[in-house]
């Protein structure tokens, strides 16, 4: 393992010696492929023996009762954390263990945080702007510039999340809610292949949650979706497929009525968070 | 009395050419006219006379005779201008205080003017020299056998050779027979002696070596073969002994270094406050070390151990001031702590060279921690150093228990851990705050304390120790306080052992160095907290 | 509390910052005629005359503005606290210290055509390898950038790379300057040791000694300075200048959306490392001296309060920052040497308990107050919103 962390390193360092970064290949169906991913925190193991695929342009929700795993597995996906052992491809070509957190995000992966993490001091135009797909090496950032291709791209964005009239305003004023879809805007304009959402209703509205629920379906197809949700309600509503995490491994899988009348997921679950899911 | 019988047969040793007397004044008093004519024996010319007459008064059992000689080597042995013999006490300044040579009785001051100095050459000299250490030899006084014995290492001649013999089976203390012994084997291998070679095998002392490697460019093939073969095996066992003394430097070193470190690896390591000023703590402690001595005039020892607890509490008062004044207003904003306590500790320095000095004090080290303990010839331990390093190791056991196993340190871990959880339950963080502050900084003020035993007391001292403390913690792993020890003692180490080669400033500079490409390396220290926690 | 701190610099990148700088520019430009024409035009003895000493204190002071910028980029706009700048200060001054030395010739106490007086009292018998090409004015002022750019490009490169930041990053910084200044105080080395590299004659065939001379260098100072300026300024008006302040506020984020936020760091590191070695490079001719005391920690530390003064992230601050405290310590080390530090630690307590935005904030503060006056309300106060 240290061997290919030491890998993955030198690969950060010579990096303008390696190919040029190599389209994602899913003929073989699945954009993401996770097996046997281990991790653990001084003993404790936060992911074990995961197992998990998720099809190009599926919509998937991940749920679990808290410490389940959940956000360890986003960290691994995104190269922020490095399991223990396992592996984790995009695609069939690219092994995500091998690639550090800027590689992985311009390979097609973007993902939205639990807690909303946006640039405050940056207004919620250069927000979108930053996070927009370009060519992210230091000269040609020195050297951007807006051109109205851009700017129209960032406008109907800005449409789409309900920002517009915000738009100059910087970030850190924004409402829990506001920054929640400044955050989906953001992966908007990374156009990823893969998106990761972390708890995307917290804090919202009524309104806003069926705003967002239309927004994610809306994406899958194109793009693939992983949703990591507590509100029951809110899942329900979005999903096709739902994966339950239990102690850092899969505990079922299906359809959300498959799921919610398998008596283990009952057990650890549904039944003991019931009435405040409802 | 077998002992006088030997001085006796040693004297006339010494003595090749019989005494002649030849008293010519009167002025001392007449009651003494034997002791008088020793003495005037001394006042001729000619050098060989006075040779004679040294060995007169050597000779003449007399029990003045021995400061007599001394006071003859220094050149304090005059005559006033009437004739009198006195021995000057105090040479300095223009009129000297002198008393009679023969009654010691003090005649006050007199101009050096009404004086004569009686003169001696470098022959006489050694002479003198090698007079008094005999007649110490046979002083019932142990400790001044074991200096004389200890001059006599390489000053041993034929003449002195013999009677050495005799008086080594007679000598009852170990220390002062074994030193005799190797004086008589450095004078065996000077003049060719095989036995001188054996005996002097295993010897750490310079003088034996040089003897020894003397003899290993002799003519005498067997004796040089044995010599070289000597000196091999003693060079052997020096670098043994150096390597120990290297450690002990080492950990002499460490142990500062872990006494400076570890109140920082409590603020900063467990609070993540940057406490720029924590040197200055140190300093605190320091001063309040020498206040108390300028309290306690005359009882340095005791004064250091009140030191003890005034320094803690100086240093830990010092400590709740800035936290209160000013690091609560920075909660979660590491780098402007940073910035603040740096101005504190440009105020407290300040406070320091206005208020007190900005010159070195001298704090003095009491008796019971001067010294050293010898272990043998090539290797010594000074105390002061080795009570640091005690003092040290208690320290960090006791913030160890405290950490560990009080109500306090559980406090500390659980504001630590989570601040939002632990004022849940009842913890009051703004307290533990406090005395965690207070902690750290009263560490501190005992490593001032400490360091007061080792260098200069002075408004820089802090300054001296808040980079290496921060090293240390860092290197250690913060928040780690195992790591702290371990970083502390093995920079200390590093250090001693780089030191020889490379020299202190460049030894230093390595040191640094290599703790930068660490951190680059292992950007959380040698023992990093792990987990959840350290991702943030 | 992220909102506190960072709420600050909303308007950084806002245009006001823009007439900001024309502002900056205008007056700098318009200080630097006014010293001229005083020192030149009015006669000596005149109240308004400017005198040589004085000409030089200012050229001085402009210098130590110009590192004050290069440490506001660094720690306002990227986040990184250096407690360092005072090295690459240093070692660009050493790098035209070296030519100034070469440019004595045979006219030191030795009469040494080539070796400088140090390096004869010290009996070497020739230039270390170090010291070849510093006779050639091209090459020693391709130095003073290119040597503390180097130094911050090996060191920001293992640092940044191994993601060592925040308070870690500072206490390293601090470390790598002291152990240069221990390293720069030794003889062996070749730089002059304790007492440095002095009694400089001629800067490009210049006397050094002369009003002329002097005048030319504060002009040649004050134009650095505004050339770092807008160069700081491009920087931080790019895209890579709100990719900066994103990596300042969070970093993780900004590699989330595909950053190489070390190789971000790592270049604006470089460039400010460069600017802080002009700065020295500029100062070393005007105060006629470079020893180790530069690389001394508190001095690096002491930039950093001039930049916390004048007001973190907005470049101008930085500049009023290192005049205010510089002149304020010209005035006391005069008047009473003693109460000087009393003042400077003061200063560093007060301005980060109670000005954390500096001079510069309070400008804001007040202007905005005005603003809000006059109506406007709902718009025009984002930052109380947000608290």
């Amino acid at each position: 393992m240290s061997f290919l962390q030491s890998l993955s390193q030198r690969d950060r360092v010579f990096d303008f010696m390696a190919p040029e970064a190599s389209p994602v290949d899913v003929r073989h169906g699945p954009i993401l492929y996770m097996e046997d991913v281990t991790v653990s925190f001084d003993g404790f193991k936060a992911i074990n023996n995961l197992n998990l695929t998720i099809d190009d342009g599926e919509l998937r929700c991940i749920i679990g009762p808290n410490g389940a795993g959940k956000t360890t597995m986003m960290d691994i996906i995104t190269g922020k954390t490095r399991p223990n052992q396992g592996s984790v491809w995009f695609g069939s070509r690219h092994n995500l263990l091998q690639m550090n957190e800027p590689d992985i995000a311009s390979l097609g992966i973007g993902r939205k945080f639990q807690k909303p993490t946006v640039f405050e001091a940056l207004s919620v135009f250069e927000n979108l702007e930053l996070a927009m797909a370009a060519d992210k090496r230091i000269f040609p950032t020195l050297t951007a510039r807006m051109t109205g291709a851009i700017k129209d791209r960032i406008d109907e964005v800005l449409e789409t999340i309900g920002l517009t009239a915000l738009r100059y305003q910087p970030a850190g004023i924004l409402s829990h809610g506001q920054k929640q879809w400044l955050e989906i805007g953001m992966l908007l304009m990374q156009r990823p292949r893969l998106l990761l959402v972390d708890e995307p209703v917290a804090g919202m509205t009524e309104q806003e949650m069926e705003r967002t629920a239309e927004l994610l379906t809306g994406l899958a197809g194109k793009q693939s979706v992983v949703v990591v949700e507590h509100d029951m309600g809110f899942v329900r509503s979005i999903a096709r497929k739902v994966t339950v995490l239990h102690q850092g491994s899969v505990l079922a899988e299906g359809s959300m009525d498959q799921v919610s009348s398998d008596p283990k997921v009952v057990e650890v679950y549904l039944g003991a968070d019931d009435e405040e899911a409802a | 009395m077998r002992r006088f019988l030997s001085l006796g047969l040693l004297c006339a040793l010494l003595l090749s050419i019989s005494f002649t007397a030849q008293a010519q004044s009167d002025s001392n008093p007449p009651d003494d006219p034997a002791a008088l004519e020793l003495l005037e024996a001394l006042d001729v010319r000619s050098y060989p006379a006075k040779g004679e007459a040294i060995t007169a008064i050597l000779q003449s059992d007399d029990e003045r005779a021995r400061d007599w000689l001394q006071a003859l080597l220094d050149g304090r042995l005059q005559r006033t201008d009437d004739g009198r013999f006195v021995v000057v006490l105090d040479n300095r300044g223009r009129d000297w205080p002198v008393a009679d040579a023969l009654t010691n009785e003090p005649l006050g001051d007199m101009s050096r003017r009404e004086l004569d100095r009686i003169g001696i050459n470098n022959a006489l000299r050694n002479q003198l020299r090698s007079a008094i250490a005999v007649v110490d030899l046979y002083s019932p006084d142990v400790e001044r056998r074991r200096s004389s014995a200890e001059r006599l290492l390489g000053e041993v001649d034929e003449e002195l050779a013999e009677p050495l013999g005799e008086l080594i089976t007679e000598e009852e203390d170990r220390q002062v027979q074994r030193r005799l012994a190797q004086a008589l084997a450095i004078y065996q291998v000077e003049s060719g002696q095989l036995e001188g070679v054996e005996a002097l095998r295993g010897s750490l002392h310079p003088r034996a070596r040089v003897a020894l490697s003397r003899a290993a460019s002799g003519e005498d093939p067997v004796i040089a073969d044995a010599a070289s073969e000597a000196l091999t095996s003693i060079e052997q066992n020096l670098k043994i002994n150096r390597g120990i003394e290297t450690l002990y430097f080492g950990l002499s070193l460490g142990s500062v270094l872990v006494l400076a470190a570890i109140g920082l690896a409590i603020t900063f390591g467990v609070m993540g406050v940057i406490n720029m000023a924590h040197g200055e703590l140190i300093m605190l402690g320091a001063y309040t070390t020498w206040m108390m001595q300028q309290l306690l005039p005359g009882q340095p020892g005791l004064a250091l151990i009140l030191s003890i607890p005034a320094g803690f509490m100086v240093a830990a008062l010092a400590g709740i001031a800035i936290e209160r004044g000013v690091i609560q207003f920075l909660k979660g904003r590491p780098l402007e702590t940073l910035l603040a306590t740096f101005g504190i500790s440009l105020i407290l320095q300040q406070l320091v060279r206005t208020v007190i000095s900005p010159l070195n004090r001298t704090v003095i080290t009491p008796e019971w921690m001067s010294g050293s303990l010898v272990v043998n010839d090539a290797l010594s331990l000074t105390l002061n150093r080795m009570f640091v390093l005690g003092f040290a190791l208690v320290v960090f056991a006791g913030l160890m228990l405290i950490m560990r196993r009080t109500r306090l340190g559980l406090e500390v871990r659980a504001v630590t851990q989570n601040r939002a959880m632990a004022r849940s339950m009842g913890i009051r963080a703004t307290r533990v705050d406090i005395m965690t502050f207070a902690l750290g900084s009263g560490v501190a003020g005992l490593a001032g304390v400490a360091l007061s035993q080792l260098t200069n007391v002075g408004p820089n001292l802090g300054q001296n120790y808040i980079i290496d403390s921060f090293m240390v913690v860092v290197f250690g792993g913060v928040g780690n306080l195992w790591g702290t020890l371990v970083a502390g003692l093995s920079l200390g180490i590093i250090n001693q052992v780089l030191e020889p080669w490379a020299g202190a400033v460049l030894a230093k500079i390595i040191v640094l160095v290599f703790i930068i490409l660490f951190i680059q390396k292992r950007p959380r220290g040698l023992f990093p907290q792990k987990g959840r926690a350290a991702e943030g | 509390m992220m909102t506190q701190s960072s709420s600050s610099q909303f308007w950084l990148t806002r245009p006001f910052g823009e007439r900001a700088t024309q502002i900056f520019l205008g007056v700098l430009f318009a200080a630097l005629l006014l010293v001229t024409v005083l020192h030149l035009a009015v006669p000596q003895g005149h109240p308004l005359h400017v005198n040589a000493y004085t000409v030089n204190l200012f050229g001085k002071y402009l210098s130590y503005a110009l590192l004050a910028v290069a440490v506001d980029l660094v720690w306002g706009y990227l986040g990184i606290l250096s407690l360092g700048h005072g090295a690459f200060f240093a070692i660009g001054g050493y790098a035209m210290g070296m030519y100034l030395m070469r440019q004595i010739g045979d006219r030191g106490t030795y009469g040494d055509p080539v070796l400088p007086d140090f390096m004869v009292f010290l009996s070497w018998d020739s230039l270390p390898w170090y010291w070849l090409g510093f006779d050639m004015a091209w090459f020693a002022f391709a130095m003073v950038l290119i040597a503390p750019g180097l130094l911050a490009l090996v060191f920001g490169f293992l640092a940044f790379r191994s993601r060592v930041t925040g308070v870690y990053l500072s206490i390293i910084t601090q470390a790598l300057t002291f152990a240069l200044m221990l390293a720069f105080f030794r003889n062996e080395m070749g730089f002059g040791g304790n007492n440095g590299l002095t009694d400089f004659r001629e800067l490009l065939g210049y006397n050094l000694r002369s009003n002329d001379t002097r005048l030319g260098l504060f002009i040649a100072t004050g134009v650095a300075l505004a050339l770092g300026y807008i160069l700081c300024r491009a920087i931080v008006t790019s895209k890579l200048g709100r990719v900066c302040v994103a990596t300042r506020d969070a970093e993780a984020r900004t590699r989330f959306i595909g950053y190489r936020v070390e190789r971000f760091q790592l270049f604006v590191f470089v460039v400010s490392a460069m600017l802080a070695g002009l700065a020295g490079a500029l100062y070393v001719p005007q105060v006629g001296i470079i020893n180790p005391s530069e690389f001394s920690p508190i001095f690096s530390i002491e930039i950093v309060l001039w930049v916390a003064l004048g007001g973190r992230a907005t470049l101008y601050g930085a500049v009023i920052g290192a005049i205010l405290v510089n002149y304020a310590k010209t005035v006391f080390t005069g008047v009473m040497p003693d109460a000087w530090l009393f003042a400077l630690g003061a200063m560093f307590v007060l301005v980060t308990v109670f000005l954390p935005k500096g001079v510069a904030g309070l400008f804001r503060h007040l202007k905005r107050r005005k603003r809000d006056d006059g109506g406007d309300q709902p718009n025009s106060t984002p930052k109380e919103a947000a608290v």
